[in-house]
């Protein structure tokens, strides 16, 4: 089944106006491992018929890395055009993958006078679910194994969500499994605050790796996450165990397409 | 004559405390400025919950549940405290008991019961500083005078605990020698267990014992109520306005800087005249970020004033638990001291008096505050509401904004940003790429 992504300018083209506009962020367009994650959403996107549109070429860094590394000024650039983008196609939802995208477009944006619902997307998920407009067949991959979910920080401390991902993986055939440190004591995965974009500062372990060994204390056969960026950072940890053989880092949004066999 | 050097001693106790806040309060008041003045019913609610109620100190339970037996003898016995104001003053003895009677045998019965389980959590206390020694109070920065102010409480409120028993116990020894059967006993429930010990001593012994316990914990209370300031444990007061003054947005939101939007929108209108002069009055433009104490919030400095370096903080950072030289204890403790610092200085040699240090750099150093992942943990965990994470990223603000030291590999990611829209080298035209590869 191929994917259908329609853009804001071909939408408005056709004189039409999609409901959501996906928020696809940097990773999930550029990065080969998210862009997996982009493309689960798609298909759930697709299959319960939510109308949506991309931006594409148009889209633009929220400036969550610059805000967070301490330049307001590349931030602000971004983030003012990228408001004149939204507010050009008359935005009023967006739902993103990335939870930095998502805690910037959400709660720092408005003062720049973009104004926006912004959810994400384990959100959206559940809602879809819950008004019977997807339904997971079976989901017979996942029979017997344990599931654990990492807190990306900015959806949960950051937000307060923690249920929503929860949710969804509780509606799988799986048995979910709580790290030690979770929801509000969540470990973070180290890539926060524009970690992700240089090397860690001089200590004796690195954070992913504090992180994955917790995850992999609970037996889980797969480690669930809702952030491209803490996607990366456990799978790197993985690996450092040597254990990507049986441990699996996949999105929310995988777990629930693949269960819903799209 | 007690009643004069009761209250010789009443007036210089609250004289040099209320000295010593109004300092406090000045040294606060030297941050920027911040509105927390909006949303009362949501600030009462939570200083009821966090400071009133210690809500997040319940995160953990065993701690919790002893320094609530503390908390909880504190509170009550301020009660008795009034007896002891009104008798210091007055010369009377027990004044309430006569007209209290049953009430105020249950009051300080109560108050008894609560200051044994204080004494037991201080001595716990003492012993998980000093013998278990607990990770989180025998860090780096806790070296020196900050483990010393932590035994030094507990040492005191033992004291305090032990007056208030001599006191009560041998008073009530005192009481059943001189009513015999017809009235033996106060009754309060642990004296009356201790009293026994006293019993063979003299009347008048028995008087001066009372008296050493009554003047030794009257003493005590203004000692501990004048290092109050001096000290961390001043939290047992600023928790309360700090949780008040909380930050009640959603924690991933960071400020905005609105001298930026400023600049920032001036840049993206075409029509504006990149030379104009500032317009008459304008004000002299603020420092981006923080560079030293003045240049944070006053709830920033409020923040590292209440903070008692518990710990919670640095024990749930990522980069702390790793080996990173970041402790977000540190990065209160630093702020507080100086800001006392400073404070002492423009008392000393006027206002505008500069020593040539700053927080940044001479206090707190770069590495610490690139080690920080934003991730909240210590925001999180703090008991009384305190944001480390905010003055972390307001010194980052300036050392990326002021003085252009960022770390190599984040110049390239804010180059990509600037050019590309990405914090990775792709071009933007490849950004639909992935709809139609497999």
């Amino acid at each position: 089944m191929s994917l259908v992504v329609p853009t804001m300018a071909e939408m408005m083209a056709k004189g039409e106006a999609p409901e959501y506009l996906f928020w696809v962020g940097c990773s999930g367009s550029f990065d080969d491992r998210a862009k997996k994650i982009t493309k689960a959403l798609v298909k759930i996107l697709n299959e319960t018929k939510v109308s949506f549109a991309v931006l594409g070429t148009e889209e633009s860094c929220t400036g969550d890395p610059a805000k967070r590394a301490g330049n307001e000024f590349t931030f602000q650039m971004q983030a003012m055009m990228n408001i004149q983008v939204l507010d050009g196609y008359e935005v009023k939802k967006i739902v993103t993958a990335c939870p930095h995208c998502f805690n910037t477009l959400k709660n720092e944006y408005p003062e720049l006078g973009g104004n926006y619902d912004v959810i994400h997307h384990t959100q959206l998920i559940q809602e879809l679910i819950n008004q019977g407009k997807l339904t997971l067949k079976g989901g017979g991959t996942f029979k017997g194994k344990k599931i654990t979910f990492h807190d990306p920080c900015y959806l949960g401390r950051a937000n307060d969500v923690y249920e929503a991902p929860r949710a969804l993986i509780e509606k799988l055939d799986a048995e979910l499994v709580e790290m030690k440190r979770c929801k509000t004591n969540g470990l973070c995965c180290g890539a926060g605050g524009a970690q992700m974009f240089k090397e860690a500062e001089k200590g004796n372990k690195e954070i992913n790796v504090e992180r994955t060994e917790e995850a992999l204390e609970t037996s889980a056969n797969i480690i669930a996450t809702g952030c491209p960026f803490c996607n990366t950072m456990m799978t790197d940890g993985v690996k450092n165990f040597e254990k990507e053989d049986s441990v699996e880092v996949l999105d929310v949004a995988e777990l629930i397409a693949n269960a819903a066999e799209l | 004559m007690g009643q004069i050097i009761f209250a010789v001693l009443l007036a210089a106790g609250l004289g040099f405390f209320a000295w010593n806040v109004r300092k406090v309060r000045s040294n606060i008041l030297l941050g920027r400025d911040v509105d927390r003045s909006d949303n009362k019913k949501e600030r009462w609610k939570t200083m009821l919950l966090v400071a009133f109620g210690q809500q997040k100190m319940f995160a953990r339970p065993i701690p919790a549940l002893l320094h609530f037996a503390i908390y909880a003898a504190f509170v009550i016995t301020q009660i008795e405290l009034i007896e002891i104001f009104v008798d210091g003053l007055s010369g009377q003895h027990r004044i309430f008991r006569s007209s209290l009677g049953g009430f105020y045998t249950f009051m300080i019965s109560f108050i008894e019961i609560l200051s044994v389980a204080a004494l037991i959590a201080t001595v716990t206390f003492l012993a998980r500083r000093n013998l278990l020694k607990v990770p989180r109070f025998n860090m780096k920065e806790m070296n020196g005078w900050p483990k010393m102010d932590g035994n030094m409480i507990l040492f005191m409120e033992i004291v305090l605990v032990t007056c208030i028993f001599t006191m009560n116990g041998a008073d009530e020894a005192a009481h059943k020698q001189l009513m015999g059967s017809s009235d033996p006993y106060y009754g309060f429930t642990i004296s009356s267990l201790i009293s026994p010990m006293f019993e063979g001593m003299s009347l008048e012994s028995l008087h001066t014992l009372e008296r050493i316990g009554w003047w030794g914990h009257i003493i005590m209370v203004f000692a501990f109520l004048n290092y109050l300031p001096y000290s961390k444990h001043f939290h047992i007061v600023l928790a309360f306005p700090n949780t008040y003054y909380s930050n009640l947005e959603k924690k991933g939101r960071f400020t905005n800087m609105e001298s930026v939007t400023n600049e920032v929108k001036l840049m993206m209108d075409p029509t504006a005249d990149p030379f104009a002069a500032p317009p008459e009055g304008a004000p002299e433009p603020q420092r981006f970020g923080a560079k030293d104490v003045t240049d944070l919030t006053w709830k920033n400095l409020l923040d590292s004033y209440t903070c008692t370096e518990c710990g919670r903080c640095t024990s749930s950072c990522p980069a702390n638990l790793t080996g990173k030289l970041l402790s977000p204890r540190k990065i209160m403790m630093d702020t507080r001291d100086r800001l006392v610092e400073v404070g002492d200085n423009k008392r000393k040699h006027g206002a505008d008096y500069d020593d040539g240090k700053s927080l940044l750099g001479d206090y707190i150093t770069e590495e610490e505050l690139w080690a920080c992942t934003s991730c909240n943990a210590c925001v999180q965990e703090c008991p009384v509401n305190i944001d480390p994470l905010s003055i972390i990223v307001d010194l980052r603000r300036y050392l990326v904004m002021e003085e252009s030291k960022v770390p190599s590999e984040l110049t390239g990611m804010l180059t990509n940003i600037e050019n590309n829209g990405a914090p990775w080298q792709f071009s933007p035209t490849d950004r639909l790429n992935w709809a139609n590869e497999d």
